[in-house]
C-alpha cells in the first residue's frame, strides 16, 4: 500500500509539476493541527459536562463559569496569565526533548530543583543589589533544573535507561531532596506548621508587569518559548536536533554527534522548568517549601502534547490550561464542585488528546489530492 | 459462466484476470489489465517496481478489491472477498520475505499454518502424516530442525512446501529467489517446474530476473505503469525484447566506460569485528583494502554480516575491535573525518537509513552541508534561501521527481528518495564511497543512473566499496570481488577472472 501511495505522489508530480496546489493541499496539515486538538478539547469538555451533571449541576452553568473564571474579567485574565507563565516554561521541558524523539515527563522535578537552587543563590547573596541577586537566581534556577534533566538524558545515552521512566522517578527524588533540605539544613526556624526556607527578601522579588498583577515570569515564559522556536527551526543546532529526532540512523550516517545533542537539549529543557521554579519563588512564594509541588510540571506535559510539541503553540495552549485552572476556584464557590474537579478535567483532556493522535492523516477531506 | 462454484476438487486449474482496474484515490495502479494463466503452466509476471505486479496478485488473492474487473478461477467467476476465500479455492502465495516462525521447527510451522489446528496436537500422528506427505514431494527438508538453523534456500523450500501441504494447487510466487544464491534458485525453481510439467501445479511468478523467465517459464505477461505492455510464449521472446517492453521508450543514463588504474590504498580495514543486535559476532575480524580508483564488490547472501559491516563504516554501529583507516588516518565515522576525507555513503533502504521522512526534500539534500556556508550564516543561523536554491539545482540535475523542494521526502517513490540521497552524497568531490544495495527495489531508470554515478566516481579516483546481494550488479561494476560468508571474507578474485560457479559456491559456504 505504501509503494502505491508513493507512486501516486510521483505520478501526480510527473503529470502536473507546475499545478498550483489547492488550498487544502497547502494548509490541510495546519488545519489538522488546529482542528484535532480543538476537537479533543471540546470532546473532553463534553465528557466533563456529563461528570458535572452527575453531581446534579447544569453543565451549561459549568461552561459559563469556566469561561467567566478564566477570561470573563480583567481580574480573571490576570489570574489566568499568572498561571500560564510557569506552564509555558514546564511545557518546554517536554517539548524540547520531543524534537529529539524523547519523552521527558519530569518537568516537576526540574521545577523543584530550580526553585531550590534559586532560593539558595538568593540566600547566599543576601545584601547584594537586587538585580545581581535576581540574575544569580535565574542562573542558579536554570542550571539546577538543566542539570537535573540532563541527568535523565545522560542515563539514556550512556546507560540505556528509558528517559520517560527516569525523568518521572527523578521527580520523586527532587521532592525528597527538597523536603529533606526544607525540614533540615535550610529550614527557617520561624516556619512552624509549614517547614520552609527563609524568605529571599521583598527587595529581591521580581514583581509585576507595570499596570497589572501579572508577574514578570510571563515575559520570561514568552521569551523562552519564542527563543525555543527560533532555536529549533532557524538554527544549525535545531536542524541537527530535528535530524537526530526524526531518524537517529540518518543522523549517524552524516556524522552528527548525537550524545552532545541529547545532553544539550535536555539541559535547555530542564533549564526552562528550573526557570519556572525560580519564577514561582521570586514572584509568588518568596521562599521554598512543599507548596511549590503544585503540579505545574505535570500540567506542562499536557500543554506540550496539546501544542503538538511546537514551542510557539505552547503559548496559547498554556493560557487556555492556565484559564481552566484559574476557573477552579469559581467552580468551587458557585457550583460547589470539589476542588479536584479541575484535575479531573485535565485528566480527561489528556486522555482525549492522546487518543486523538490516531486521527492525524486520516481525515478524508483534509487530505487534498495526495 | 457459473458464478461462485468452486473449481474441480483435484487437478490443476488456471486463473484469468479480466479487465482489471484498480484505483487508489486519483492514482490508477492497474488500468484494464488482462492476465491469463493456463492450467498446468509456469507463468511469469514481469514489470518494474510500481508497474502494478503486486497490486494485480493482491487483487487475485483478495487483499485488495479491484475497482473493476473479474477473476476467473478454473474458468468460473469468483468473488474473492479476502485471502481466506482465495485459500479455500486452492490459491496460495509465497512472499519475498519469510513468514515462518524462526524459533519453531519446520514440522511445527507446517501444522501451525493449517486452518484447523486441533487444541491438542497429536505429534506422533502428525509427524507420521508429515513424513508421508514429504515422501511425495520433490523437496526434502529436515522436519525437526528449527527454522532459525536452516539456510535461506531451505526456508524458501519450506514456504513452498507449506503451500503444498495446505493443498494449494495454484501458487503465486513474489520474487521467490531474491534471497537465494543462483544455485539455490535454480534448484527450487527446477523442482517447481517439474511439478508443473507433471500436471500437479500451476505457477504465477513475479520476478524481474530475465534469466529465470527464460529458463523456467512457459509464458510471460509484462506490465508497465499499470498497463498491460505485452506478453506471450517465452520461447518466442528474447530478454532484450522483454526489457524493451518493460521499460518502454524511457531513455536510460549511459554508464561511462571504466577508465584509469587503481592508485594508493584509501580505505583500510584491519581485523574489524562487530556484533549484531542479538550480541553475536556478525563481522569476524575482517581485513580489506580499497584503493583509489577501484570498486571492490562484497558479494554474499543477505545476513552474512554485510549489514553490520556497512553500519560500522557508516557510524551506525560501534566496532567491537579492529581498526579502520581512511587515507592513513584512524576513522571513527565522525562528521569532521567524513568531511576531511570526502566520504559518501549510499546505504540500503535510504528512507530508513539516510533520510528523515518528515523533513523536506530540500532539508534532506542539505544534511551534509547545513552547518556551513552558504547554508548557515555565521555557523549557526540557517539560511533558508540557500537550502531552496541548492535543492532546486540538484532536483533538476538528478531528475528527482518531487512536487516542490518543500515536499516531505517520505512522499517520494523509492527511486526518487535514492536520487535525492545520490544528489546529497555525490554532488561534491568524492574520495571514498561506500554503497550498500544501492539499487534494491528500484526501477531501470534509477538503477542505470546510480550505476553510472558509481562508475563515474570510480573514474574520478574515488575508492568505492560496493556491498550488494545482486551478483549481476557486482560483476558489472566491481574491479575486485570478495565473498562474505558468516562474517568472514572467504574468497577474493579480480572480477574479470571470477568464475560464477566458484563465487556461488563460496556464497553458500562450500
Amino acid at each position: 500500500m505504501t509503494t502505491e501511495a508513493a507512486d501516486s505522489a510521483e505520478a501526480v508530480g510527473a503529470i502536473a509539476p507546475a499545478a498550483d496546489p489547492g488550498f487544502l493541499q497547502r494548509y490541510g496539515g495546519t488545519i489538522e493541527y488546529v482542528l484535532i486538538p480543538g476537537a479533543a478539547l471540546v470532546g473532553a469538555l463534553g465528557v466533563f459536562g456529563i461528570f458535572v451533571a452527575m453531581f446534579g449541576k447544569n453543565p451549561l452553568d459549568l461552561y459559563f463559569y469556566m469561561y467567566y473564571g478564566a477570561f470573563g474579567t480583567w481580574f480573571s485574565w490576570q489570574n489566568t496569565l499568572t498561571r500560564a507563565a510557569p506552564l509555558i516554561l514546564t511545557a518546554l521541558c517536554t517539548a524540547l526533548p520531543a524534537q529529539l524523539g524523547m519523552v521527558i515527563i519530569g518537568g516537576e522535578g526540574a521545577l523543584l530543583i530550580g526553585a531550590l537552587s534559586a532560593t539558595s543563590a538568593a540566600l547566599a547573596l543576601q545584601g547584594l543589589p537586587p538585580l545581581v541577586v535576581q540574575i544569580a537566581m535565574v542562573c542558579a534556577g536554570v542550571t539546577g533544573g538543566g542539570l537535573w534533566i540532563m541527568l535523565a538524558g545522560a542515563l539514556r545515552q550512556y546507560r540505556g535507561v528509558n528517559e520517560t521512566i527516569s525523568s518521572l522517578l527523578l521527580v520523586y527524588i527532587a521532592l525528597a531532596v527538597l523536603n529533606h533540605l526544607v525540614e533540615g539544613a535550610m529550614r527557617d526556624p520561624a516556619s512552624l506548621n509549614k517547614p520552609s526556607t527563609r524568605e529571599i527578601g521583598a527587595a529581591n522579588m521580581i514583581g509585576s508587569i507595570p499596570g497589572t498583577d501579572v508577574h514578570w515570569g510571563l515575559v520570561f515564559g514568552l521569551i523562552a518559548a519564542i527563543a525555543a522556536y527560533i532555536l529549533i527551526y532557524h538554527t544549525v543546532f535545531g536542524f541537527a536536533a530535528r535530524v537526530a529526532g526524526g531518524n537517529i540512523r540518518a543522523a549517524k550516517i552524516v556524522g552528527l554527534g548525537v550524545s552532545k545533542l541529547i545532553l544539550t537539549i535536555c539541559f535547555l529543557a530542564g533549564g526552562a522548568a528550573g526557570l519556572a521554579g525560580m519564577v514561582e519563588v521570586a514572584a509568588v512564594q518568596g521562599r521554598t517549601n512543599a507548596n511549590l509541588a503544585a503540579g505545574y510540571g505535570f500540567t506542562g506535559i499536557l500543554v506540550a502534547f496539546l501544542a503538538r510539541q511546537n514551542p510557539l503553540a505552547i503559548i496559547p495552549v498554556a493560557i487556555l490550561l492556565g484559564g481552566i485552572s484559574a476557573s477552579g476556584g469559581l467552580l468551587q464557590r458557585r457550583l460547589g464542585l470539589p476542588d479536584a474537579s479541575v484535575l479531573v478535567l485535565q485528566g480527561i483532556i489528556f486522555v482525549f488528546v492522546l487518543a486523538s493522535d490516531a486521527l492525524y492523516g486520516r481525515i478524508g477531506f483534509l487530505k487534498g489530492k495526495s | 459462466m457459473i458464478i461462485g462454484e468452486t473449481p474441480p476438487p483435484s487437478g490443476v486449474f488456471g486463473v484469468d484476470a479480466i479487465a482489471m482496474t484498480m484505483r487508489f484515490g486519483d492514482f490508477l495502479a492497474l488500468d484494464n489489465v488482462e492476465l491469463k494463466v493456463r492450467p498446468g503452466s509456469f507463468h511469469a509476471l514481469l514489470g518494474e517496481n510500481g508497474a502494478g505486479k503486486s497490486t494485480l496478485v493482491k487483487c487475485i488473492m483478495g487483499y485488495y478489491h479491484a475497482t473493476e474487473g473479474n477473476i476467473l478461477i478454473g474458468g468460473r467467476e469468483q468473488a474473492i472477498a479476502n485471502p481466506k476465500d482465495a485459500h479455500a479455492l486452492g490459491l496460495g502465495m509465497v512472499y519475498q520475505h519469510f513468514t515462518l516462525v524462526p524459533a519453531m521447527t519446520i514440522a511445527e510451522n507446517l501444522v501451525l499454518a493449517r486452518d484447523d489446528v486441533p487444541a491438542v496436537v497429536n505429534w506422533p500422528k502428525e509427524m507420521k502424516q508429515l513424513e508421508a506427505f514429504l515422501a511425495r514431494m520433490p523437496f526434502k527438508v529436515p522436519l525437526s530442525a528449527k527454522v532459525s538453523d536452516i539456510s535461506a534456500g531451505e526456508r524458501q523450500k519450506c514456504e513452498i512446501l507449506k503451500q503444498l501441504y495446505l493443498k494449494r494447487r495454484f501458487l503465486i510466487l513474489d520474487e521467490p529467489t531474491s534471497v537465494l544464491t543462483p544455485a539455490e534458485a535454480d534448484e527450487v525453481l527446477g523442482m517447481l517446474r517439474d511439478m508443473v510439467v507433471r500436471g500437479e501445479l500451476t505457477i504465477l511468478m513475479i520476478t524481474h530476473k530475465f534469466r529465470e523467465v527464460m529458463a523456467f517459464a512457459d509464458e510471460v505477461t509484462i506490465l508497465r505503469r499499470g498497463k498491460l505492455a505485452g506478453g506471450g510464449k517465452v520461447a518466442e521472446l528474447t530478454p532484450d525484447a522483454m526489457a524493451r517492453t518493460m521499460i518502454g521508450a524511457e531513455e536510460l543514463t549511459v554508464q561511462p566506460l571504466r577508465s584509469g588504474e587503481a592508485g594508493q590504498a584509501r580505505l583500510e580495514l584491519a581485523k574489524v569485528r562487530a556484533l549484531d543486535d542479538a550480541g553475536t559476532v556478525a563481522v569476524h575480524d575482517i581485513s580489506l583494502t580499497v584503493r583509489a580508483g577501484e570498486i571492490v564488490g562484497i558479494a554474499g547472501v543477505s545476513g552474512n554480516g554485510q549489514r553490520q559491516l556497512v553500519e560500522v563504516l557508516a557510524g551506525q554501529r560501534e566496532a567491537e575491535g579492529g581498526e579502520i583507516r581512511v587515507a592513513g588516518d584512524p576513522y571513527h565515522a565522525r562528521r569532521e573525518e567524513m568531511r576531511r576525507h570526502k566520504m559518501s555513503l549510499l546505504p540500503e533502504e535510504p528512507l530508513k537509513n539516510a533520510c528523515v521522512g518528515g523533513m523536506s526534500v530540500a532539508d534532506n539534500i542539505a544534511f551534509r552541508e547545513f552547518d556551513r556556508a552558504p547554508f548557515a550564516s555565521g555557523g549557526w543561523w540557517l539560511n533558508r534561501g540557500a537550502f531552496r536554491d541548492d535543492a532546486t539545482k540538484k532536483i533538476r540535475q538528478y531528475r528527482i521527481k518531487t512536487r516542490t523542494p518543500e515536499t516531505p521526502i517520505s512522499a517520494l517513490s523509492g527511486g526518487n528518495v535514492q536520487r535525492a540521497v545520490l544528489a546529497r552524497e555525490l554532488a561534491g568531490d568524492v574520495e571514498v564511497l561506500i554503497a550498500a544495495n544501492p539499487c534494491f527495489g528500484l526501477d531501470f531508470a534509477a538503477v542505470a543512473q546510480i550505476h553510472a554515478e558509481i562508475m563515474a566516481a570510480r573514474n574520478r579516483g574515488a575508492a568505492v566499496l560496493l556491498v550488494s546481494e545482486d551478483l549481476d550488479e557486482l560483476l558489472e561494476l566491481s574491479d575486485r570481488l570478495v565473498v562474505m560468508f558468516h562474517g568472514e571474507l572467504v574468497y577474493e578474485a579480480r572480477t574479470s577472472e571470477a568464475d560464477l560457479t566458484v563465487v556461488g559456491r563460496h556464497m553458500a559456504g562450500h
